[in-house]
């Protein structure tokens, strides 16, 4: 196997370990759309790099986090529905991004790689901030498990439990913005949500309790990978949107299973 | 967890609210409602729709800050908190028993004791999506038991549980206050039943109408009558004094016309002087 395979395989892997657990809060808590509003800002993220000359993975995360804080002062405000709030922030984020990047004349941005991602060229380097993220991201969501997961079942009944709940939740969107900068890479900003949420909501008819489910959407998501890097080969179809597509039958195949091996938990 | 030095005082009361008002994009939810509740009381709050009655409980519990006035706790305080309403999306795989272990950690016999407490230990295994609105209401009641609480605050206790079953429930909350000793402030609409565990009745509308005990005479037969001879025991009915009846915008309505509200009883209806 090609040296570049294996590091888009090792990348892709510990993106899709650390997408599957993060995904699950993501699909408990109902924040598909969130994760994607967010998602959309990376673009914003990536021209202020450039801009700044200084790592995307910082402006990125930097990025995320500063909409997503945006988004959560917005929603207090109750005049305009949560979704109306997400529609036009991720769709302003990307084309901001769009036009900030078109302003810089002096260096060639490949956007294609940004929207879909680029998994074939993760160098070296790349891999080194994909783990580091990969281990900083599991090692925390490990830490606030308990409460991030009493809040995700009642944020009323955590509060009063003595659930730090504001801290909690804003160390849980530091975490999603880690994640959009290290997979966006491997799918893209437009299929970063899709890895976190398709592997997530396959192992929910298999899994009996959290824990299982967030594993098992790893597992998921790594297969999805490997999966899709296979077909990309196979097929010469572009990496991302392939691993995508694997992620999908994969959904499919565990909905297809005998109700037997569903679990109901 | 040790006991401080402020609970060997068992007067000194749990939880205090004073001159507490709340008012929402200028319409007023609360006005000046005073409440003290000591170790082993029983308050009911009861009300119309609208009265704030949530509102009120949500301030006590610190999960809404009041426009003005205070709300004192005792150093320390635990509660155990049973929320109106709690409905677990199926998409996460939860048991009762993990539901019970998010408010601590406790161990198997004690998950099992809190909810032989509550009434429903054979439901430690069973999804928690799977369980009735009755049997949530008791899992809720043995969460909140886990904890120890010095008070226990109940926002429609029985709700979703049927009319035999809500007598049950008001019985072991009563139970419950005996056993631990804990405070009890709870929020009701089964008034028949409310008024055989309370021990005294906090009646809002925005404003503090009246408190008081309840009282063996019926002064509400309407309650009665749709309710039938169905739990009585141990049942009284709450009478108190009321010198006014609501407009339905929740102004007050004097039965002497000479009659101006009193201090404590202040119907400073804002929209009313508004028009």
């Amino acid at each position: 196997m090609d040296d570049f395979l294996l590091r888009a395989l090792a990348g892709g892997i510990a993106v899709a370990l650390v997408a599957g657990p993060l995904g699950s809060f993501v699909v408990w808590r109902r924040m598909a759309y969130f994760g994607d509003t967010l998602a959309h800002s990376a673009l914003m993220g990536v021209a202020l790099g450039f801009l700044l000359g200084i790592s995307h993975n910082l402006t990125v995360i930097v990025v995320c986090l500063a909409l997503a804080l945006l988004l959560v002062g917005l929603q207090r405000q109750r005049r305009l529905a949560t979704d109306t709030l997400l529609g036009i922030l991720a769709h302003s984020a990307l084309s901001l991004g769009l036009v900030a990047i078109a302003f810089l004349h002096d260096v060639r941005v490949d956007l294609v790689a940004y929207l879909f991602g680029d998994i074939l060229a993760v160098t070296q380097t790349d891999l080194y901030w994909i783990y580091g993220g990969a281990i900083c991201v599991l090692a925390v969501l490990a830490l606030i498990w308990r409460p991030l997961l009493s809040i995700t079942v009642h944020e009323e009944l955590a509060r009063v439990e003595g659930v730090p709940v504001t801290l909690v939740t804003l160390v849980f969107m530091l975490l999603i913005a880690l994640v959009i900068a290290v997979a966006m890479k491997v799918v893209g900003i437009l299929l970063i949500t899709s890895l976190m949420i398709i592997p997530a909501a396959a192992a929910r008819r298999l899994a009996a309790t959290p824990e299982q489910m967030a594993a098992l959407a790893g597992a998921i998501g790594c297969i999805a990978v490997a999966g899709g890097l296979w077909g990309s080969l196979r097929w010469d179809t572009p990496a991302g949107p392939s691993i995508v597509v694997a992620a999908m039958l994969l959904f499919l195949l565990v909905y297809a299973l005998p109700r037997s091996v569903a679990k109901q938990g | 967890m040790p006991s401080t030095a402020l609970r060997t005082d068992p007067d000194a009361p749990l939880i205090e609210a004073h001159d507490v008002s709340l008012s929402f994009g200028g319409r007023e939810v609360l006005q000046h409602v005073d409440l003290s509740l000591r170790s082993g009381d029983i308050i009911t709050l009861i009300g119309p729709n609208g009265a704030g009655k949530t509102s009120l409980l949500r301030i006590l519990l610190g999960l809404q800050v009041p426009t003005s006035g205070s709300v004192a706790r005792r150093p320390g305080l635990r509660i155990g908190y049973m929320p109106q309403r709690v409905a677990i999306d199926p998409v996460l795989p939860l048991t009762v028993r993990r539901f019970l272990g998010l408010g601590g950690r406790y161990g198997r016999a004690q998950l099992i004791a809190a909810l032989e407490e509550s009434g429903v230990p054979h439901l430690l295994d069973q999804p928690v999506q799977s369980v009735s609105g009755g049997e949530m209401q008791r899992v809720l009641l043995a969460r909140a038991l886990l904890r120890e609480p010095d008070l226990l605050v109940l926002d429609e206790p029985a709700q979703g549980v049927d009319v035999t079953g809500q007598g049950e429930v008001f019985r072991l909350i009563a139970q419950l206050r005996d056993r631990h000793g804990c405070g009890v402030l709870m929020v009701s609409h089964e008034l028949h039943l409310v008024m055989a565990a309370a021990d005294s009745v906090l009646c809002l509308n925005r404003h503090v109408c009246c408190t008081g005990r309840p009282e063996a005479v019926s002064r509400h037969p309407e309650y009665l009558r749709l309710f039938g001879p169905m739990d009585t025991r141990g049942l009284a009915v709450y009478t108190h004094h009321h010198d006014h009846h609501h407009a339905p915008d929740g102004s007050a309505i004097y039965d002497d016309p000479d009659k101006t509200p009193c201090d404590e009883c202040v119907h400073g209806d804002r929209r009313e002087e508004a028009r």
